[in-house]
């Protein structure tokens, strides 16, 4: 249980810098929105999928 | 209570009851049910359990009557078993697991979702960890989750051959429904097939690209719907769509791209030097063979089962809270978290395509790096 609560800060950790380089990277050139939003959404998606092996491992 | 807080509560009350008619008139009868027998955390475990498995019987809700009777509303479904012959019959047999049924003189039972063998009685045999031991037939069932895929393979069907049959009439002009969903397929193919796959073969990937992101969408927005279902939140819907990309990935792989599985650098390394190479990478290399498709099915069964968990939980806290500081709160979490699911409903079936494009892409892309080291090798 205690190593699904450190996965989770794990992940979230990740994925919250995943989000703010995301917007800073936005913020630096609006016009790359778009590809920057895909890349963003994958590599979310693959951290969360990590996060969710592991809750599911418990 | 004021009255301005009173009138605040019924509306949000009547926005939140739209979604989660089925939720609340199923966990109302726990409730009430509880006064004889479990507790109630284990109540609305089981029940939020019950909810996340397929069921032989498409039920809608259910509630208690005064004398203590279960009344269930819905309809049964057809039941189709293997057992030393093909036997169908009605799931209305069973009465919600409360009898057994009957069927050419041999006994079913159902158990946690689950069609067991039994005697006469209905005895079900444990082993050490409470597994029950008994006999379970093929179950070759239309069970909601099938019923709900069917429906949605018909309104699919429906929906795009009549569109397609519009685009014909009008001169390529979207006309109603069309309005809507020409965006989402033009986003498909130009944003996530085009740039994905290439310019080149992104043709041929487009109709399965298409039929999953719709298909994937639409049950992920029927699961949001008081009918309480729950399909692509089912392990075994998932891998079912993962071995399709999976199929397809490696179906449709170039040369280059088995070449670069089993051969990563080529020529351009003597023989010697592939000893390491064989050893970690190109296991590695397989190994993602298989961890590709399986990132995929966990992610949409994970999300779409996670999601279900949380709402069913919060709507479980207003019982847990018996004040009246519970329903509003639990009302309130559960209608954001309801808002957030319909994002993440078209996040998922987004992500599984682009996902899946990306493999497909990874499969049909020509390698140009290889011939240039094939034109070192030859100087």
């Amino acid at each position: 249980m205690v190593g699904a609560g450190l996965v989770v800060i794990g992940v979230g950790l990740g994925i919250g810098r995943i989000g703010g380089s995301a917007m800073e990277a936005i913020a630096r050139q609006p016009e790359a929105y778009g590809k920057i939003q895909t890349a963003m959404l994958i590599a979310a998606a693959l951290i969360e999928g990590i996060g969710f092996a592991a809750l599911f491992a418990v | 209570m004021s009255e301005m807080r009173k009138t605040f509560f019924t509306r949000f009350l009547l926005i939140a009851a739209l979604f989660l008619g089925q939720f609340t008139f199923a966990s109302e009868t726990k409730e009430e049910a509880n006064g004889h027998g479990k507790d109630l955390k284990t109540e609305i475990k089981e029940y939020i359990a019950h909810h996340l498995q397929d069921a032989h019987d498409f039920s809608l809700f259910s509630y208690t009557k005064e004398n203590g009777e279960h009344k269930y509303v819905g309809f049964p479904l057809p039941v189709i078993l293997w057992d030393n012959g093909l036997k169908v019959f009605s799931s209305s047999k069973f009465h919600h697991g409360e009898t057994l049924a009957e069927i050419d003189g041999n006994y079913y039972k159902l158990y946690h979702s689950k069609i067991y063998k039994t005697d006469a009685e209905g005895t079900i045999h444990y082993d050490e960890d409470h597994h029950a031991t008994n006999v379970k037939p093929l179950d070759f069932s239309i069970t909601k989750n099938v019923v709900m895929i069917i429906v949605t393979g018909l309104l699919m069907l429906w929906l795009f051959s009549s569109l397609a049959r519009s685009y014909g009439k009008n001169n390529g002009i979207p006309t109603g429904a069309g309005r809507f969903f020409e965006p989402i397929v033009l986003y498909i193919r130009d944003d996530i097939a085009r740039p994905n796959i290439g310019e080149k073969r992104y043709r041929k990937y487009m109709p399965f690209l298409l039929t999953i992101f719709f298909f994937i969408w639409f049950l992920n927005i029927f699961g949001l719907t008081p009918l309480g279902i729950n399909v692509t939140g089912n392990i075994a819907i998932t891998v079912s769509l993962a071995i399709m990309t999976f199929l397809i990935t490696n179906f449709t792989g170039t040369k280059d791209y088995w070449m670069h599985q089993f051969d990563p650098l080529g020529k351009s390394l003597p023989w010697y030097g592939k000893i390491p190479l064989y050893i970690i990478l190109v296991p590695i290399e397989l190994l993602g063979l298989i961890i590709k498709p399986f990132s995929l099915l966990i992610r949409l069964y994970a999300n779409m089962q996670a999601g279900h968990i949380v709402l069913m939980s919060l709507i479980g806290l207003m019982f847990i809270f018996k004040s009246w500081l519970g329903s509003p709160l639990s009302f309130g979490l559960a209608f954001a978290i309801s808002l957030i699911e319909v994002l993440v409903a078209l996040l998922q079936a987004y992500i599984f395509t682009m996902l899946s494009a990306l493999y497909f892409g990874f499969a049909s892309e020509e390698h140009e790096h290889d011939h240039e080291h094939e034109a070192e090798v030859a100087h």
